[in-house]
């Protein structure tokens, strides 16, 4: 179906109904129960969890195929930002436009700084594009300010011209983000039993742009162009003797997976219109390298799994504080339950992150090719094990 | 007037004269073989052949065109190509996948960005890849990842994707290298079908002498950055020049 083979599909539908009944499957617990507040399905974390997940494929592309590890594609992301609220000050509030110049002017910003970082490969590759991207996050911070309104990050405000649009609503507020007039925000609620769940119109046009870009990047994987990639991570000796010029290769992958990433940042700033410098920042770029290792790097669905593993560790955990701690483990005699609380305390919280680095540092070192490969450990276990009851209920047969 | 013309080419790395002024014509057609003692300038020789280095003098004609100052890639679409002394493959793809980019390179050019259309829709590749890996008697082998080939099927893989792509000089550096004598044997057999077979111009870099005089039409030796003698392999044999630059001059 769609010029791919059936593995291919499948794992294509698996991520549409994933994406598609997102509200649900995040929503396991009714509200107001004690374990609600792992619930992940609404709006504002879902679209997180899909502009990442877009953000990680297109990274994927280029250091999945080519294995060139960029340290500076928050940049891009940054990029594609700006540009959509700039859009949106000019323009209009609609999200077409805005999404469409955020992916063109990131993808003039890799070329630019594709061309440059891909003289070196390795770890000079690394260190140029890490500094690239900070020299960015520096312009967008102080020098650009005229642009990228500094600090405070940009903003719409009620003088802004927006030609094909209104400044301002009848009622004097800034008017909201809308695809041809659906607006993003508007969320329809359906009540079942005890539980609440959102449907988001942003959330969906993000899940559908998921979806064509996870599609793309099938489609791009199990392309000639794809395994050239494969080929330049693999020898780059072998593809310059065998009359392959390797440079345009990796800028091609270098430039796609910018757009990719100037698509979430336009995404990102159409949920909500405000672009700020930190988006730029190293730490931002070295999300989406964990992201992408976490998942599986070179695997198709790895980088969506570990945008979403993140983005919900980074949600959920850090909402925990000790008062819900002292709540849950309210059953112990008291002495023992501050010492648990005390010993749980440095992971949660502001502490998440620690319980991030526990968790990348595991998966690192014993599953190499992150949570896909975990998956298919365990997917060859139960298959063992049934092979297993099966040969030996056949050897039984004859004896019988 | 030969298909590959080497003429006064010399190349200086500091204070070593690794190559002083050689003129070699190797004819189409034919296995031209080059040998000399270690530190003879071979290995740079062949470096200047297919763009890795750039010699200080002298002029190298590939077909009437010079290759001076092209990069390997470009060098390599004039028809050159080069097998390596540890043998060269993409050891992450599978086998068929490393014999298809060869004949992706030969139809499309040094780059092209085919992005959309998928690897099985490219139904003339795939024919020519695996009517090639038929011939190099791999086909049983097309899906193994080719890391873990041995280092004789390797080195047949290499030699494959060369010629898939239908070069006109195929250059050969030390082929046989550490490798054990029934596979030596065997990339010899290999050799000699291709040299049969094709229409193609082979010159090869060796320093078994069983490998050289069971294949080779002509022999240049090399000693001292210097072609020493260029003759028949009858000849060679004999030449007390040869013998003084291998053995020293008590021999």
């Amino acid at each position: 179906m769609f010029g791919l083979d059936n593995k291919d599909t499948r794992m294509l539908i698996i991520v549409a109904v994933l994406t598609l009944f997102a509200p649900f499957i995040l929503n396991p617990f009714p509200t107001g129960s004690a374990m609600a507040q792992f619930n992940a399905g609404y709006p504002d974390l879902m679209q997180r969890f899909v502009i990442f997940g877009i953000f990680a494929i297109g990274f994927n592309i280029l250091f999945g195929l080519t294995g060139y590890l960029s340290f500076g594609h928050a940049a891009f992301l940054g990029v594609g930002s700006y540009s959509a609220v700039w859009m949106f000050k000019l323009l209009s509030m609609n999200v077409v436009p805005a999404i469409l110049l955020s992916v063109a002017i990131s993808g003039l910003f890799a070329l630019l700084i594709g061309f440059v970082s891909l003289r070196r490969s390795g770890i000079y590759f690394s260190i140029l594009t890490l500094a690239f991207a900070q020299m960015s996050f520096n312009l967008a911070y102080s020098v650009l300010t005229p642009i990228t309104n500094g600090e405070t990050g940009l903003q719409l405000t009620l003088d802004d011209p927006r030609i094909l649009g209104v400044s301002a609503t009848a009622d004097g507020s800034i008017p909201v983000t809308s695809l041809f007039g659906l607006e993003m925000r508007s969320t329809f609620e359906m009540v079942v039993g005890p539980w609440a769940f959102q449907f988001n119109v942003g959330y969906y046009l993000c899940a559908l742009v998921l979806l064509a870009a996870f599609y793309l990047s099938i489609r791009i994987f199990r392309s000639p162009f794809g395994m050239m990639l494969r080929a330049v991570k693999s020898n780059q000796q072998r593809m310059n003797y065998t009359g392959l010029n390797t440079k345009p290769y990796t800028l091609a992958a270098f430039v796609i997976s910018g757009m990719y990433a100037g698509l979430a940042g336009g995404l990102m700033a159409s949920m909500d219109p405000l672009a700020g410098a930190e988006r730029m920042q190293w730490t931002a770029s070295g999300e989406v390298v964990l992201m992408t290792i976490l998942g599986g790097a070179g695997t198709l669905i790895g980088p969506v799994l570990g945008a979403g593993f993140i983005k919900y560790f980074e949600n959920i955990f850090s909402k925990i504080n000790d008062t819900v701690l002292h709540n849950w483990f309210a059953f112990m005699p008291d002495g023992l339950e501050d010492f648990v609380v005390f010993i749980v305390h440095p992971f949660i919280g502001k502490g998440w992150h620690l319980t991030l680095g526990i968790m990348f540092m595991l998966v690192v070192v014993f599953l190499p090719g992150g949570l896909v490969e975990g998956g298919q450990r365990i997917g060859k276990w139960v298959k063992g094990r049934k092979n297993k009851d099966d040969s030996t209920s056949a050897t039984k047969t004859p004896a019988e | 007037m030969g298909i590959l013309e080497v003429k006064n080419v010399g190349k200086r790395f500091g204070g070593l004269q690794a190559l002083g002024d050689v003129n070699l014509s190797v004819k189409e057609n034919t296995v031209h073989a080059i040998i000399g003692p270690n530190g003879a300038g071979k290995s740079t020789l062949l470096n200047c052949l297919v763009g890795k280095l750039i010699p200080d003098t002298g002029s190298v004609m590939f077909d009437g065109q010079s290759v001076l100052g092209r990069k390997p890639f470009e060098i390599n679409q004039m028809g050159i190509s080069r097998v390596f002394q540890t043998p060269e493959i993409f050891g992450d793809l599978s086998v068929l996948e490393n014999m298809m980019i060869p004949c992706f390179a030969k139809r499309d050019g040094a780059f092209s960005l085919n992005a959309i259309s998928s690897v099985p829709a490219q139904k003339d590749v795939l024919e020519k890849a695996e009517a090639m890996l038929e011939e190099m008697n791999m086909a049983d082998k097309r899906h193994m990842h080719s890391a873990s080939l041995s280092r004789g099927d390797k080195r047949r893989l290499e030699i494959g994707m060369c010629l898939s792509q239908e070069p006109r000089l195929l250059l050969l550096d030390e082929p046989t290298a550490g490798m054990a004598r029934a596979d030596t044997n065997n990339t010899i057999d290999l050799l000699k079908e291709i040299k049969e077979q094709r229409d193609i111009t082979i010159a090869i870099i060796e320093h078994d002498m069983h490998v050289v005089f069971s294949l080779a039409d002509r022999i240049t030796v090399l000693a001292q950055g210097t072609p020493l003698v260029e003759d028949d392999p009858q000849n060679i044999r004999g030449n007390p020049k040869v013998r003084e630059a291998y053995l020293g001059e008590s021999a």
